[in-house]
Parts: C-alpha cells; structure tokens; sequence
C-alpha cells in the first residue's frame, strides 16, 4: 500500500508530444505563413469597387455568351480543334522519339558515367523549366506562327516530362534478369530490349498517354501566342468580342479534353 | 570428361586488404555434380561469380576452354559467357517475357539484336526451346508468362534457359533455396540429369548438406574465404562439417 502511494505521489511522469524547441519552431512557421499572406496582399493591390463589381460583370459576360453561337462549328471552329489535337499528338510522338535516348542516358544504372547521367539531367531540367508558351514563344520567332510551331514547343515542353520519368523507371528495373541476360553472354542491345524494357514498358506508355492527356489541353491555349490550333481562333473571337463564339470555343475544348480523358483512361486500364 | 576448369590462386576482396576469398585452388572436369557447400557469407556465391565474371576477381586466373576467364573484356568476355550457363536463386527471369521467350534469352548470345527484337530466333533454336519444355516437365507452357508460374516451375525455365546456350560448364548459385523441400529434390535431380546426358560440369553452390551429400560426385567445403574440404560425400565427417560449419549442436 505504502508504495503504491508514493509511486503515485513521486513520479508523475509527463508526456509532451513536441519539445520546447520544437513548439516554437511551429510557431514561427504558423507566424511566417500568416506574414506571407498578408505581404501577397498588399502587393497584388485589390481595387475594391472592381471587387465589388465583379458579380455583375460576370453575369454580363455569360448574358453576352449566350446563345452559344454553334452554327460557326463547322465553318470556324472544327478545323482548328482537329489541328489542335494534330498538334497534341505529332508533339507527343515527337517527344517520345526524343525522350527515349535521352532518358536512357540519365538512368545510371544502364550507363554508369556519371558526366553522362549529369548532362542528360540537364537537358531534361532545361526542357521542363521552359513553359510551352515561352517554347511555343520561341519557335514562332524561328518558323513562324502556326501549327509547326506549336508542335515543337510541346514536344520540347514534354521530353523533359517523359524523359525524367522513363529514366526514373529504368532506374527502378530490377538487376536480376539483366544479370541473368549478361551471363548468357547477350550483347548491351539484347539486354536493353529483353531485359530493360519488358520490365519498362507498361511505366513507358502509362507516362506516354499521360502525357498526351497534357498536351491536348496545353496545345489549346498555344493559339494564344500564334502557335496554331483553336486557341487562335479563340483569340481572334475575344480580340472581336464575339463572345457567343468564345463561349462555343470554350465548350469545344472541354469536350474535348472530357474524351481525351476517357480514351486514355480506358487504354490505361486495358494496359496494364 | 572433355571440358575443365582450372582456378589458380583467385583472390576477391570487396574492401581492399578483407579478402573473401583467398588464394582458391580448385580444378573441375573429373567429376560432372560439384557441390560446393559452406556457411553463409563465406564466398560461395563470390566463387561461382567470378568465374563468369558477375563479380570481378581481385586476382588469379581462371582457365577454361583455352582462355584465361579473370583476363577477359568486352567481346571475348561475351563469347565466353555464352558457354556457361548459369541458374540463380531467385530464378532472374524476365516476368513479364513468356517462358518461351525466357528459354530463347539463353540464345541471345548467338542471334543479333536487330532479329532477336523481331523475335527472328532460328527454328532449331525454338524446336530446341519446345523439346527442353518437355525434358523439364513444361511441356504447354510455352505460352505462359513467367511471373504466373510456381517458383518450381520457374527453376525449371531457369535451368532450361542456361541449357539453352549449350553451355560447356553449368554454374548454380543457390538453386534450391527459394523451393521447399520436395520441389528441392526434384530441382535437383533435374540439374544433375541435365548434367549428366550432355557430360558438362556443374558447379552447384548449396546449404543443404544432405541434399549435397545425395547427388553431388564431389563436394567442396568452404570457410572463411578458403577451402577446407575438397572430395567424394563419403569422406565427410561430422568432424569435418564441424570444422565447415562451427559449433555442432546442429548435427544432433
């Protein structure tokens, strides 16, 4: 009894889920966060009457939108959607053709030279820091504006995307069956194509179709800077403020975008 | 027996001056099962691949079929691997390929890249791949993929994939370890039928004593990077495995 009562009465022993150190660290992080915003705020400087205004202008511009102008599909609207979806596609091809090596190179695994990985790191870093608008920006100044354009600018937007991830997944393969194929005496190409990429391939063509559901919808707003496809057409109806015309542009991309999606869901799925 | 392998003095060291296996002089070709046992981490595995060079030797030579195996680069090393055939622990198939496409890997060695991609394989080399299918007990697997078989079932594509490349040595590193016992034995007693219709020798890396004792001709035993025991089963004292193994409370 006695010693049940001075356990009870000497050592209540404490729990704390964070040390002192720890408890004021969140609190300067918690104190930064709050600081940050009140910062952004004052700089994008909100005027509040267009604040208070903007119900109102939204419910103009949807009146204004309305009827949806759908008789200019056929004449307008379609041929520049299908080059939209050309220049989606051609660029993700594209891409994969040059992703491919590149991100061979950047797996250490298969060529375990480091200057070699390095470099290839870099051009896959330099392709992914550029926006596609800068890229579609850029090859407009060089072929001019249109579709080529716009092809390009996703294709050097994507191998960037497509070559970092197939690296990564060559890097993941397992040594295993590539020691086997080695000890068979299997030149470097045997063991890249029944080793390497049997155990890649479904990563390689997830990313593929991934990354074509992005393009579709980057290569819709490329028209903006000249870049071909319907988001020229979508600028010259805003420039006109045609807006029945916008709203039909706008509804023709979602559509799009929805089928992409679907397509490339159910492919997925069936793959792999 | 026509093919030999002769080591001399092979040295390995993963961290210089700790030596995992030291000074190994050994000769095969008299004796077609080699089982070579030891306790774990004693160079086993460093021993078998170093002579296809899966691991490179510290020094030493390794002579087979008229070249020094240890000296080798590049294309001749290629050439010469294509004579050993080699079975693993863990299968090493490629579990996406079918078991015939497995089994024609063992031929990637004589076919080039370009008509191996294209599946172009010579018809003796699939009339060779399905007859293999039959001596292993596979026969209608051909189209099945490896990773949907049995680990039995996935050493017998291993070891016809090593027959495959009608190899002149056969190098088994741990063959059994990943099977249960009954699947064991029959791995086993396939390895050394193989071994013995087509007079090659085998190298077969092993914990299991009795399993080693069973079919081997000849058995090595290994500690501590050195060989302590090199004869026929019947001279394998429990003194002696004493001496392999330490300690002897297993033996009872």
């Amino acid at each position: 009894m006695v010693s049940i009562t001075a356990a009870e009465t000497t050592s209540r022993r404490v729990w704390r889920r964070f040390t002192g150190a720890q408890r004021t660290a969140r609190f300067m992080v918690y104190l930064i966060i709050v600081a940050a915003i009140v910062a952004a705020a004052q700089t994008i400087e909100i005027i509040p009457e267009f604040l208070a205004d903007a119900p109102e202008q939204i419910g103009d511009l949807l009146a204004r939108m309305w009827p949806i102008d759908w008789r200019a599909y056929p004449t307008d609207v379609h041929s520049a959607l299908s080059e939209t979806i050309h220049i989606a596609s051609l660029g993700t091809l594209l891409a994969l053709m040059l992703a491919l090596p590149v991100g061979l190179l950047a797996a250490h695994n298969l060529v375990p030279f480091t200057p070699l990985n390095l470099l290839a790191r870099l051009i896959l870093v330099s392709s992914r820091s550029v926006n596609s608008l800068v890229w579609a920006l850029l090859f407009v100044g060089i072929f001019g504006p249109g579709a080529l354009a716009g092809t390009l600018a996703i294709a050097f937007r994507s191998i960037g995307f497509v070559g970092k991830l197939f690296g990564e997944a060559l890097e993941e393969a397992q040594p295993g069956p590539i020691e086997a194929l080695a000890a068979t005496g299997a030149p470097w190409r045997s063991v890249l194509t029944f080793g390497y990429w049997p155990q890649v391939k479904p990563a390689f063509w997830s990313i593929a179709l991934f990354r074509f559901d992005i393009n579709v919808r980057e290569s819709a707003v490329l028209g903006l800077v000249g870049a071909g496809g319907i988001g020229m057409a979508l600028d010259a109806a805003l420039n006109l403020f045609q807006w029945e015309r916008v709203a039909l542009i706008l509804v023709a991309i979602l559509v799009v975008v929805i089928i992409t999606e679907i397509v490339v869901t159910q492919i997925r799925k069936r793959m792999l | 027996m026509p093919n030999s392998l002769v080591i001399r003095g092979l040295t390995k060291e993963y961290v210089p001056g700790k030596p995992v296996l030291s000074d190994i002089d050994l000769a095969f070709g008299e004796t077609c099962i080699n089982a070579i046992i030891g306790p774990s981490g004693t160079g086993k595995s460093t021993l078998i691949r170093c002579i296809n060079r899966l691991v490179e030797p510290t020094s030493g030579e390794i002579l087979f079929d008229g070249a020094d195996l240890a000296r080798l680069v590049g294309t001749p090393l290629r050439q010469a691997r294509r004579h050993i055939g080699m079975v693993f622990q863990e299968y090493n198939l490629v579990e996406r390929l079918t078991v015939m496409e497995n089994l024609l890997c063992g031929r990637l060695g004589y076919v080039s890249a370009w008509k191996a991609w294209r599946r172009k394989f010579p018809t003796e080399d699939i009339e060779r791949a399905f007859q293999l299918l039959d001596v292993v007990g596979l026969a209608g697997f051909a189209q099945r993929r490896a990773d949907a078989l049995s680990g039995g079932q996935r050493q017998r594509v291993g070891i016809a994939r090593a027959v495959m490349q009608e190899p002149k040595l056969l190098l088994a590193d741990e063959p059994t370890s990943s099977l249960d016992p009954k699947t064991s034995v029959e791995i086993m007693q396939l390895l050394a039928d193989v071994a013995r219709s087509r007079d090659i020798p085998v190298l077969i890396n092993m914990h299991d004593v009795d399993l080693a004792t069973r079919f081997a001709d000849r058995i090595v035993g290994m500690s501590g990077g050195r060989v302590v025991f090199d004869g026929a089963p019947a001279g394998l004292s429990d003194a002696m495995l004493k001496q392999i193994y330490g300690g002897e409370d297993w033996l009872q």
